[in-house]
């Protein structure tokens, strides 16, 4: 279908809702390098106004990837929930935005309408908000989720511990994780990217984090985010796995490229489900997304990045995930060029995986030939501690040293905690205090040399630091 | 298996039951000798949760060095004159990114020659003999990493090559490429291997690090995955003459067994194992 508007004595054109979709959105390098954004400002604006009046109805009729080349899109139908869709199935995206952002709608009204809304629908409506409303009507929304703690509570920020290290070193990895730990850090999960994806390494690094996690009795979850095969792997031989990892995207294309597929996320779920070994839930996948992955692997079908990272979500939410997190800047200013558009693209990621029903947190980060800086990731941390992000990533002084970029630390957490009063999850709060880490939810206690974590002669953690 | 922490690793903190924070200064964490295992941000301290000066200052540090060792304006006419003492003719061609604001927006411009080096590298190419290797410099995401490490690496790699008797053609030094752009040029020159060093993407603690990708049988559309890679090439990573000596192997196997990419990294045994100079494959990532 062709879609038409007249702006300032012009005509504009769009050949689908693909095109539409793409020229509306809002300027960035991925969708330039792809050859899909709008060619001028008045026609990027001439877009939005004509999808604005597309009615939502729309999108489940003409899909934007082929239904019989891409199980993704045959997921997004075969799970859309009309009855759900019910409240909003008149509107047309303009008017869903108008509807989003008034008062009645609420956190209540949003949950119930999740599984009513297709990604590109989601998509869609977050083209035409300003940053200011994708905080607003994200905010609203509340995405709580259980394994050995409870996450995404309002008033609590979560924070993964990402203790890397290059050559996958113990003792390295433990000093990061005491490290974090002081500071208040590892609700979310602590979870170690491994430099090497085999499963006799990651068991090691399995079996480390759940010594630890038994150890000082932490209630917290460990994942190592090796590829799903690996995990599958270390499970089958009896390995402390807690949660699943794996790095998804919005076309089956691409998650080959990954070398993953629905049915093997499906295997790996059953699989770690069927360790039992959550306490308080059994939400027990954790999922890595970014805008331009699809466009990387060759695999975006001329549809523009912003609304593929949509449909990842819609893989992520089929298998009831305890984190989601988009790596925001990870990708290069091939994809998003500056600290601007890293910005509105995490905005965007956060807005649309909260209204698709899922636990969202957000990797604040950035590489270094990308134009950005601690500046623009403080901005990005504010705006999306406003916006009721469940967790953000704890990297030493921000610096990964395995996977060389810049993400949030420790102290970047306390920075939001303090300035919005966030607490961390209530389980892991009373923790730190029984250890004398934290007080009043938000300030940290002067540490004792003496403290448990840092005097493990009292508390043996096997492959923990020792000297050379 | 259950160790015990050694003693000698017990905190060295003076006045250790003294309250942290009860000065004007900064709280200083009393885990600083943890340091010793990891490079990573540690045992920062903090004026109340946040970062003291002096911590915010290195970070600063450390960033605009890796951003300065994208931007630095690339001399190609200077590194040519240092290659030419190697005895081999140096060709100076230029991939089909303008500037670096366009290499960095534009990765398939980086992968092809501008039209004038095209030509100018296929008449170069015809007055050639067919080659073993074509070795390729670039600048890539790091200035600085090839105009530090690229001349050691080839004093020490060129001998060894030499020493097997290889056919080399000439040296290329090209501007603004990345990895892909051997393939265009290994075909040109119909070189059995192409071999290209370029800078890595600068991280915050290493922005002279080069790498070094080799493609057996270059030709258009090869993928990432026909590559071996030799990566972290620094002083204080894999040094140039450690990077020289891994790489002769490399390419001797290669040449020996006509083979490239994945089957050679799966039974070279050492490659593909975390630890300086071995690749990572992750989506999106670096020059390719």
């Amino acid at each position: 279908m062709t879609y038409r508007i007249a702006s300032g004595g012009k005509q504009y054109c769009f050949a689908s809702l693909r095109e539409l979709l793409a020229k509306a959105s809002p300027l960035r390098s991925g969708d330039e390098l792809a050859g899909v954004a709008a060619q001028s400002r008045e026609e990027r604006v001439a877009a939005q106004a004509c999808l604005a009046a597309v009615p939502l109805k729309r999108f489940l009729e003409e899909l934007v990837v082929p239904y019989e080349e891409d199980e993704v899109t045959r997921l997004i139908v075969a799970r859309h929930n009309s009855a759900a869709f019910a409240p909003v199935s008149g509107l047309t995206v303009g008017e869903f935005r108008d509807w989003l952002l008034r008062y009645e709608t609420d956190g209540v009204v949003l949950t119930a309408l999740a599984a009513g809304l297709t990604p590109e629908m989601v998509a869609a409506v977050s083209k035409l908000m300003g940053n200011q409303d994708l905080i607003l009507v994200a905010a609203k929304v509340r995405i709580v989720t259980r394994f050995r703690n409870t996450l995404g509570l309002p008033g609590r920020l979560s924070v993964r511990l990402q203790p890397n290290h290059p050559t996958d070193d113990p003792r390295g990895i433990v000093a990061s994780i005491i490290d974090g730990l002081m500071y208040g850090c590892g609700d979310a999960v602590i979870g170690i990217n491994p430099a090497t994806d085999s499963p006799a390494a990651c068991a090691a690094l399995l079996r480390l984090l759940d010594q630890m996690i038994l150890e000082y009795e932490i209630p917290t979850q460990s994942c190592v985010l090796a590829h799903v095969t690996t995990s599958l792997r270390c499970m089958e031989a009896g390995e402390p796995v807690d949660l699943v990892f794996q790095s998804i995207a919005g076309t089956e294309a691409a998650n080959r490229s990954f070398g993953v597929d629905l049915s093997l996320l499906g295997e790996a779920r059953q699989a770690a489900l069927s360790l039992k070994r959550g306490t308080l839930g059994s939400q027990v996948m954790y999922f890595e997304t970014g805008q331009g992955s699809c466009l990387s692997a060759g695999a975006h079908h001329g549809v523009d990045q912003q609304t593929l990272e949509a449909r990842a979500y819609a893989v992520a939410r089929e298998f009831d995930p305890l984190l989601v997190n988009t790596v925001v800047g990870f990708i290069g200013p091939e994809y998003l060029y500056d600290g601007k558009q890293i910005i509105r693209a995490g905005l965007e990621d956060h807005f649309c995986g909260k209204l698709l029903g899922l636990p969202m947190g957000c990797d604040v980060c950035y590489t270094n030939h990308a134009r950005a800086d601690q500046d623009d990731m403080d901005t990005l941390l504010t705006l999306l501690g406003v916006a009721g992000c469940n967790y953000i990533m704890g990297v030493p002084g921000a610096d990964d040293i395995m996977l060389n970029y810049q993400s949030t630390g420790f102290h970047d957490s306390h920075y939001l905690r303090q300035a919005l009063r966030l607490r961390p999850a209530p389980e892991f709060e009373a923790w730190l205090e029984r250890m004398n880490l934290l007080r009043a939810g938000v300030f940290l206690l002067p540490a004792s040399p003496r403290h448990a974590l840092l005097a493990p002669k009292s508390q043996p953690i096997p492959f923990a630091p020792k000297p050379d | 298996m259950s160790e015990t922490i050694p003693s000698s690793l017990e905190p060295t903190w003076p006045g250790e039951d003294a309250p942290a924070g009860s000065g004007p200064g900064p709280v200083a964490d009393p885990w600083s000798n943890l340091r010793r295992f990891t490079n990573a941000r540690i045992a920062l301290g903090r004026t109340g949760g946040s970062l003291p000066t002096q911590a915010l200052l290195d970070f600063r540090l450390a960033h605009a060095r890796a951003c300065d060792a994208v931007i630095t304006p690339f001399d190609p006419q200077s590194l040519t004159l240092q290659l030419e003492r190697f005895g081999l003719p140096v060709v100076l061609l230029a991939s089909a990114a303008a500037d670096k604001t366009q290499y960095l927006q534009r990765p398939d411009l980086g992968r092809q020659l501008c039209p004038d080096s095209r030509s100018k590298w296929r008449d170069a190419a015809a007055r050639i003999p067919a080659c073993d290797l074509v070795v390729i410099v670039s600048d890539g995401l790091s200035t600085e990493a090839v105009n530090t490490q690229a001349v050691p690496l080839l004093g020490a790699l060129l001998p060894r090559l030499q020493e097997r008797a290889l056919i080399l053609a000439p040296l290329v030094v090209v501007r603004h490429g990345r990895v892909a752009l051997q393939d265009e040029i290994g075909a040109a020159c119909q070189a059995r291997i192409s071999l290209m060093l370029l800078g890595e993407r600068p991280g915050l603690g290493s922005a002279d690090s080069l790498g070094a990708y080799f493609t057996f049988g270059p030709a258009p559309g090869k993928t990432d995955a026909d590559r071996n890679c030799v990566s972290n090439i620094r002083p204080e990573g894999l040094n140039p003459i450690e990077a020289a000596a891994k790489l002769d192997w490399l390419l001797g196997e290669s040449l020996r067994r006509s083979v490239g990419g994945v089957v050679l990294k799966d039974e070279a045994g050492w490659i593909g194992r975390s630890g300086p100079g071995v690749s990572r494959t992750l989506p999106g990532w670096d020059v390719f």
